[in-house]
């Protein structure tokens, strides 16, 4: 008898194949979406870490209210004594001080006129320092595109882009033009040493790197650190963790009223990443029931498309003597063979995309323009187990669920209505 | 059973909703019908015949009355004990042959005894035996999309005769046949009749068939106006 029937089901393609590509195609695009976003989440929090957020960020609270204009006249004052005390409390993290600033990069000619000029986006990190890491958290040494990194003070280097539109050289003077934490002029001479590209769009534009200390010269700030960033030793975000700590480290410093008392936030505090992070989480739980609906909608529509001719063998087989009960047993079992198989073809599918665009990414630099989120101009999908199984359910839950729908009607007609269906 | 009907319906009444109304297809129809019997509802298009086959082979339900086939009361049965019924002790035969096109002509007349849970070697001398019945064993292995309308309703009658009902309900077997071919299968299946006592039940208005009869019920606005025993008169012996 079973025999009898998958050799109905394997020889009647409306049963077998054409169900079967549906489940595949389906599941191999919602496996593919959910490792894409996944990669696009991973990278975000990444880049975000390693560029501007820290997985703990230290700021005064009233830096912390107009942190995006960086306002440097409220940086943590003393910010070593601050930091050494960091590393004493937590010793499974490493700090680092960052200051961000704004102004005017000035290239002048030999007789001190302006040759070429443009508003900088500046960043300072702890680029000297002997054991500083920010060099490779930051990505530099990939991330460069002509000459070489600062090695002694008084070097930056800047974004090609920016550099190759003011048409200047490695090795010119490049002065900085800004104001100082306390609001007078202040001006500072460099020397342009290399040129980088980030491959994130907002950091591509304009952007010059400088050192720390140079920078705290330049805008006034001695002993002062606008941001002092967290990173786990092993650079994996514990978003538990991080909330635990900055929980505590605000708890400890309530009955302070001052614009300077530091503040700690975790990576999820900053630039919306937390809701943005939420939004990503609900992504499996968003796509599984679009897709179980989607799916749902299409096997329906593809049952009810077959299904005239269907309940006409249905109505013979009960007629010649199968049971209700078994003919639906029969339907939901090649529902399950259906769902199986899409399921199966469907992962090895949508797997095989991921890990392409794993590995080669798709660049999306056109539509980054303008944009200001941390995030790479080559998207990437992360392959995960999650992803692997994630068609499981939606694949087979969703073919099942359409199969008791369309089956219902066995028992809901009278077994003379299903041959109606069949001679109509 | 007990008196020798092997069919007994008491006041039968069908009734279809249509469109909030009720449209009675069926008044009190109460008929008994014996083993052995060779006998046709006739009467026109819509006097509730197929409704009345549907009835007597559990494939419906009345809306009131009571049904009894083979000492069963079709009411009370569960979808188990009806499928058991028909997998039994009924064969049908469709106006429209109703194959099922992914199996072939073999499977097709199978099918019934896989329900059976019958061994594979007892399957197929029957099977065999069935299609040289309706002189189809050598098209066993083509399928259904592949063969006549003629040959279609002889394999649906051997899928229907296979496992030797004792009751055949058919709704006009002929009406996709010529008149040779009519012939051929009507000849057939008073073989059976008189060979394996099997009892048949036409729901028909062809007059090919009518000749055949040995019974007569007609059929009229869904009540029984007429119910006449007949001399049966086929053209082979009819001097024709
Ligand atoms: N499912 C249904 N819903 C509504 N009305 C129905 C339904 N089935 C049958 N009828 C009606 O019941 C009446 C009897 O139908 P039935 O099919 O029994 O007629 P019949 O005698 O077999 O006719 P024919 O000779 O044309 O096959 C018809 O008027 C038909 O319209
Ligand atoms: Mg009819």
């Amino acid at each position: 008898m079973i025999r009898h029937l998958m050799k109905g089901l394997l020889r009647d393609r409306h049963r077998s194949l054409f169900p079967v590509m549906i489940v595949a195609a389906g599941v191999s695009v919602s496996i593919l979406m959910y490792c894409f976003m996944d990669g696009m989440v991973d990278d975000m929090v990444r880049s975000s870490a390693r560029l501007d957020t820290g997985h703990l960020k230290i700021v005064t609270r009233g830096y912390n209210e107009l942190m995006t204009q960086a306002p440097n006249d409220l940086s943590v004052r003393d910010s070593d004594a601050m930091m050494e005390r960091l590393r004493r409390d937590y010793p499974d993290m490493e700090w680092t001080g960052r200051i961000k600033f704004g102004g005017l990069l000035d290239f002048p000619d030999e007789n001190g006129e302006t040759k070429a000029q443009g508003p900088t986006i500046g960043f300072a990190a702890d680029l000297l320092g002997e054991d500083s890491k920010e060099i490779g958290r930051l990505n530099l040494e990939s991330a460069l595109v002509r000459g070489r990194l600062p090695s002694s003070p008084g070097e930056i280097i800047v974004s090609e882009d920016f550099i190759a539109r003011l048409g200047v050289e490695i090795g010119e003077t490049a002065t900085l033009i800004g104001s100082t934490a306390y609001g007078s002029m202040a001006v500072y001479n460099f020397v342009l040493v290399g040129t980088v590209r980030f491959g994130i769009a907002p950091l591509d534009r304009n952007t010059m790197i400088a050192d720390i200390s140079d920078v705290r010269y330049a805008l006034d700030m001695e002993g002062a650190t606008s941001e002092i960033l967290g990173y786990y030793s092993n650079m994996l975000f514990d978003a538990g963790d991080a909330a635990e700590k900055a929980d505590a480290f605000n708890a400890a410093r309530e009955g302070q009223e001052s614009d300077l008392t530091p503040l700690m936030l975790t990576l999820r505090d900053q630039n919306g990443l937390g809701i943005m992070l939420d939004l990503m989480m609900m992504r499996s739980t968003i796509i599984i029931t679009i897709f179980i609906m989607v799916m749902s909608i299409v096997l329906w529509n593809t049952g009810l498309m077959s299904g005239i001719r269907r309940y006409g063998e249905f109505g013979v087989r009960l007629a010649i003597g199968e049971s209700k009960p078994h003919v639906y047993v029969t339907l939901i079992a090649e529902a399950v063979l259906v769902g199986l198989a899409g399921t199966a073809i469907g992962t090895a599918i949508g797997l095989s995309f991921s890990y392409f665009l794993q590995e080669v990414g798709w660049d999306v630099t056109g539509m980054l323009q303008g944009s200001s989120v941390m995030m790479s101009n080559v998207m990437r999908a992360r392959v995960s187990f999650t992803g692997g199984i994630i068609g499981l359910i939606p694949g087979l839950a969703a073919t099942i669920l359409g199969a008791s729908f369309s089956g219902a009607n066995i028992f809901r007609r009278q077994t003379s209505q299903l041959f109606k269906e069949l001679e109509v | 059973m007990q008196n020798g009907n092997l069919i007994e319906t008491f006041d039968l009444v069908k009734q279809f909703p249509i469109g909030g109304r009720k449209f009675t297809a069926l008044r009190d129809v109460n008929m008994k019908v014996r083993r052995g019997e060779f006998l046709g509802l006739v009467g026109p298009s819509g006097s509730g015949k197929t409704t009345l086959l549907n009835i007597i082979g559990a494939l419906d339900k009345p809306t009131s009355g009571r049904t009894v086939v083979i000492g069963m009361d079709t009411g009370k049965l569960s979808h188990k004990e009806s499928a058991m019924l028909r997998s039994e002790y009924l064969g049908f035969i469709f106006q429209t042959y109703n194959l099922l096109p992914v199996y072939t002509v073999y499977e097709n007349v199978e099918f019934p005894l896989l329900l059976l849970g019958m061994e594979e070697k007892k399957r197929r001398e029957m099977v065999i035996s069935a299609l040289k019945w309706v002189g189809l064993d050598d098209r066993a292995r083509s399928r259904p999309s592949t063969l006549s309308g003629g040959e279609s309703q002889r394999v649906a009658i051997a899928r229907a005769m296979v496992k030797r009902p004792k009751l055949v309900l058919a709704d006009e077997p002929t009406a996709n046949l010529d008149a040779e071919n009519s012939f051929n299968v009507l000849d057939m299946m008073v073989r059976l009749n008189e060979e394996l006592e099997t009892t048949f039940v036409f729901a028909t208005h062809d007059d090919k068939v009518i000749r055949y009869l040995r019974r007569k019920i007609t059929l009229n606005d869904g009540r029984i106006v007429e119910d006449i025993e007949t001399v049966p008169s086929p053209p082979g012996q009819g001097g024709e």
